[in-house]
């Protein structure tokens, strides 16, 4: 079986403006919902208590929210989870009760001989907590972006690893504008999947420069855009499959993983989706335009004699 | 070319044998087990327990699976939840006759059903993390910043009375939140107080201020002494937790530190939240009476009398009754330190305690009119009061420093002073985050992992096999090796894999194909540019693994990142990550090459290579 029966190089680099004005443009509507909208952050961030509760029958939800709402709590969001007997409940933090009671006293309030409720799980994350985590969280973001940067330009060269990033960041962007866009939650195990996803686009772009390296050395008389072109064109079909295979996993995930990894499962899809494209579309042509050169990558072909002191290729050579 | 040599071979079946054996353990299951802990420090769990257990079990017709003590704790599996909790009630019968005074804790656990001789060889399952198998997990944020006062103030005190006992004349001692103030008239003053400070209070820093045509001394806790008591406080948090939480009867409970002054506190398999916050949140308070002397006092004491109007009857450690007066002394609020020492003189090992200033004057003056007699220091807990020690009042006692001496071993006046301080527990707690899980949510939340990771696997294997033919085949059997090497060093370490770890297993499952995706496309590549079968496979491998490289190097960057940064779920979905992407490397390049070394590399005149359409563009 072949999916990718490609007679001759395909010009992507022809039109890289036009996919560099797409990305760009869905790059603002992201930022644009992230400030218009915000991200709309789980307990875990905020600070507050959360409750999952199980009734025997399906359940009410104005009712429960009247019962809790009789019990003199603001701001308490109630909702189904997974199922229509399964019901979440969201409260913020309250300065004079204890969480242990705040939970109690709502169970207890729920409570009816005619559906009885059971307490399936409950979370309650003091403010401080939530805003360490959101430091912590854009600390981790700030070492995945310079680990890599560092790597990159080590292994291959400054512009690279500057057009890799920028067209990874991207997409974590543009992920966190879907999550501001639909409201989702915003959980730590989707922003656990939001730096995977990051690591594993970057390794997409990594696969491709790879490629416009080898090309470099093997068709000199190529230019930098036919290199670039051969290089995309024949490592789409990995692309493709790999990325493929990952989502088959993440598939999978979406359709098993319940309620729980439901919105971790939906960023590594927004995630792999906008992958491919950044990667295909968007790493390659910000490196061209960045002015990449057959000379950064290959070093040390000139004819050279070995051990000359002017030479300004000796020393580390790979 | 494609020939690895016989050690490479070896190499590979060795780590696969190690693989199979530390995954195999998860095979088996988990068994109900009852597990015996000593409830007390002074208690130990050893052989003669373990004998009273078997007996107990032999006379209730018990049979156990399999019975072990290891590590201060014994552990009995049984075949049935029904036999498991017959044989806690006669355990516990046995054990701990008096419910009030429990010296062994009998809980309810889950042990692994694994034979013998794979707990010899230390393997294990792999741990669950509380949301996978239901139980309380709180994290407690420490007042330090009460612990510094406190301290403050206890020194304010010892430094009140040195200043006394050297005949230094001062304008007054004061504590000014965490500083403590002299002030002082002269100069010639102020230095012999600064001489002083330093000789005797090596945990104090000072500077002088002038203050108008007076002096003030202002002494501040050295940063390092302030580290120390910060630290003291903690162990001693977690010290008193342990105590309590042993009353909950949890087999395994986890109680560490975590930064400098948090307390994780987990407790598997515990659904009763509201007790075990109840407990945890418990504080005991310490009471100082006087003991009851009358002619009635004494006869109540040896049991032949009614206790006296206006009297209690407390237990001491030992059991011995002690009658003490209703009306409290002083209470734990006016301790602010209790240490185990030596008398200078007799060398005789005493508890030294340190009050604060209102309690120093009321026990100056208590003391003055009571010598002779004794003073009962009372602990209270969950409303029930045990007294501590009983002293003899031998002379008025100023200056807030109490020492506590005689009939004592060094053990005992190490754990009465612990006991005082818990009394006034060295520093409040809050509970500022709480997780609940419920059994039957852990259950699903298992099922839901494993669903996922499973067919995902499936799908994968499914279209690579169709995809690459043979060369799929490879791939999924070297992606199948990948996670029993995941699970299997899991298993090694005891890393606490959760939900969201169960999701990275499948994420990096999705992300190992990638090696084999890279190595397959470039042998094909090679074929279609017309190399011999046996070059294509050679350079295939040779080439992709750079790339491999690289890319697996920037997954793992991210990986770390979470890991380093990451807490709670974060972690143990990055745990996972690191873990997989390593083993990836191995299984997806080294394993799968070994295969296809081992089935094409003897064929020296190898027509073609099982790898799906090699697609060639007409006219090429």
């Amino acid at each position: 079986m072949e999916f990718f029966k490609i007679r001759r190089d395909i010009p992507f680099m022809r039109h890289a403006m036009v996919f560099n004005l797409i990305s760009l443009a869905t790059f603002l509507a992201a930022v644009f919902f992230l400030f218009s909208r915000g991200l709309h952050l789980s307990v875990e961030f905020t600070g507050g208590t959360l409750m999952e509760v199980s009734y025997s029958q399906a359940a009410d939800l104005e009712q429960v929210r009247k019962t809790i709402g009789e019990l003199g709590y603001q701001d308490v969001q109630v909702q189904n989870f997974g199922n229509a007997r399964d019901v979440l409940i969201r409260m913020p933090a309250v300065k004079s009760v204890s969480s242990a009671q705040q939970s109690e006293r709502v169970l207890a309030a729920l409570q009816s001989p005619a559906n009885p409720v059971t307490l399936r799980r409950t979370e309650f994350v003091g403010p401080q907590v939530g805003d360490e985590l959101a430091t912590d969280g854009l600390k981790a973001l700030a070492f995945v972006v310079v680990g890599i940067m560092i790597y990159l330009a080590f292994r291959f060269e400054w512009k690279f690893s500057v057009a890799a990033i920028l067209a990874n960041l991207h997409d974590v962007v543009i992920i966190l504008g879907f999550f501001a866009y639909f409201q989702w939650e915003f959980s730590l195990p989707v922003l656990a999947a939001v730096l995977a996803v990051l690591g594993y686009s970057v390794n997409e772009s990594v696969v491709i420069f790879d490629r416009i390296r080898e090309n470099f050395r093997r068709y000199r008389k190529l230019d930098t855009v036919g290199i670039i072109d051969n290089a995309i064109t024949s490592t789409i079909s990995r692309t493709i499959i790999t990325h493929g295979c990952t989502q088959l996993m993440v598939l999978s995930m979406l359709v098993f993983g319940g309620p729980t990894l439901h919105y971790f499962a939906l960023a590594l899809t927004i995630g792999i989706l906008f992958g491919i494209y950044s990667s295909v579309f968007v790493a390659a042509a910000i490196a061209m335009w960045l002015g990449i050169k057959r000379e950064d990558l290959i070093k040390g072909t000139v004819a050279k004699k070995p051990g000359d002191p002017q030479d300004p290729n000796d020393g580390a050579v790979v | 070319m494609n020939r690895y040599p016989v050690w490479k071979y070896a190499t590979l079946l060795v780590a696969l044998l190690i693989g199979a054996l530390y995954t195999l353990p998860n095979f088996f299951g988990e068994a109900p087990a009852v597990q015996v802990s000593a409830a007390k420090t002074t208690v130990k769990v050893d052989t003669a327990v373990l004998g009273r257990v078997e007996e107990a079990l032999k006379t209730n017709g018990l049979a156990a699976d399999a019975i072990s003590l290891e590590g201060g704790s014994i552990k009995a599996r049984f075949n049935s939840t029904d036999v498991q909790l017959k044989a806690k009630d006669a355990i516990q019968k046995a054990l701990v006759p008096n419910p009030d005074e429990p010296s062994f804790v009998v809980a309810l656990n889950l042990l692994p059903r694994s034979p013998a001789w794979l707990a010899a060889l230390n393997a294990a399952p792999m741990y669950l993390g509380l949301d996978l198998r239901g139980g309380v997990h709180f994290m407690l944020q420490v007042d330090m910043a009460a612990v510094l006062t406190k301290k403050a103030e206890s020194l304010t005190g010892d430094l009140r009375t040195t200043l006394r006992e050297k005949n230094i004349r001062h304008g007054g001692i004061s504590r000014q939140g965490n500083t403590v103030e002299v002030r002082v008239r002269d100069a010639a003053t102020l230095e012999t107080t600064r001489r002083l400070v330093s000789e005797q209070f090596a945990d104090l820093q000072t500077t002088d201020v002038a203050d108008g045509s007076e002096f003030k001394l202002v002494a501040t806790l050295k940063p390092q002494a302030a580290r120390l008591v910060q630290d003291q406080a903690l162990k001693q948090n977690i010290t008193t937790l342990h105590n309590r939480i042993n009353e909950l009867g949890v087999a395994e409970p986890v109680i560490q530190q975590q930064g400098l002054d948090r307390i994780v506190v987990q407790l598997p398999g515990v659904q009763d939240t509201a007790k075990a916050k109840d407990i945890l949140g418990r504080t005991a308070t310490l009471e100082l009476r006087m003991v009851e002397e009358s002619a009635e006092g004494r006869a109540a004491e040896t049991g032949t009398g009614p206790v006296p109007l206006g009297a209690e009857r407390f237990l001491d450690r030992s059991g011995q009754a002690v009658i003490v007066k209703k009306q409290v002394v002083l209470t734990g609020d006016n301790l602010t330190d209790a240490q185990p020492g030596f008398d200078s003189q007799t060398n005789e090992p005493t508890v030294n305690l340190s009050l604060d200033a209102k309690g120093t004057r009321i026990f100056k003056d208590v003391t003055r009119e009571s010598v002779g007699k004794r003073m009962a220091i009372i602990l209270f807990e969950k409303g029930k009061g045990e007294v501590v020690t009983a002293p003899v009042i031998r002379t008025e006692i100023g200056g807030g420093r109490v020492q506590i001496s005689g009939r004592m071993t060094t053990m005992e006046a190490a754990d009465t002073s612990l006991l005082l301080r818990a009394g006034s527990l060295a520093a409040p707690m809050e509970i500022i985050e709480e997780r609940t899980i419920g059994p039957s949510l852990g259950a699903e939340n298992i099922a839901m992992g494993f669903s996922s990771v499973a067919w995902g696997f499936l799908a994968v294997a499914v279209f690579m096999c169709v995809y690459y033919a043979l060369f799929g085949v490879f791939s999924t059997v070297a992606l199948a090796v990948n996670l029993l090497l995941l699970v299997a060093v899991l298993s090694m370490m005891q890393a606490t894999l959760t939900l969201p770890g169960m999701a990275a297993m499948a994420l990096v499952l999705g992300m190992a194909i990638d090696a084999n995706v890279l190595i397959n496309e470039r042998v094909r590549e090679e074929l279609r540019n017309g190399a011999a079968p046996q070059t294509a496979i050679h350079a295939g491998y040779d080439r992709a693994w750079a790339t491999i490289l690289d890319s697996n190097v920037t997954t793992l960057i991210a990986g770390l990142a979470l890991l380093a940064f990451g807490s709670g779920p974060v972690r143990g979905f990055a745990v996972v990550h690191c873990l997989g992407i390593l083993t990836s490397m191995f299984s997806g390049v080294f394993f799968s090459r070994g295969l296809v070394n081992l089935w094409y590399g003897r064929q020296k005149k190898l027509k073609g290579v099982s790898i799906g359409t090699v697609w060639r563009p007409e006219g090429s």
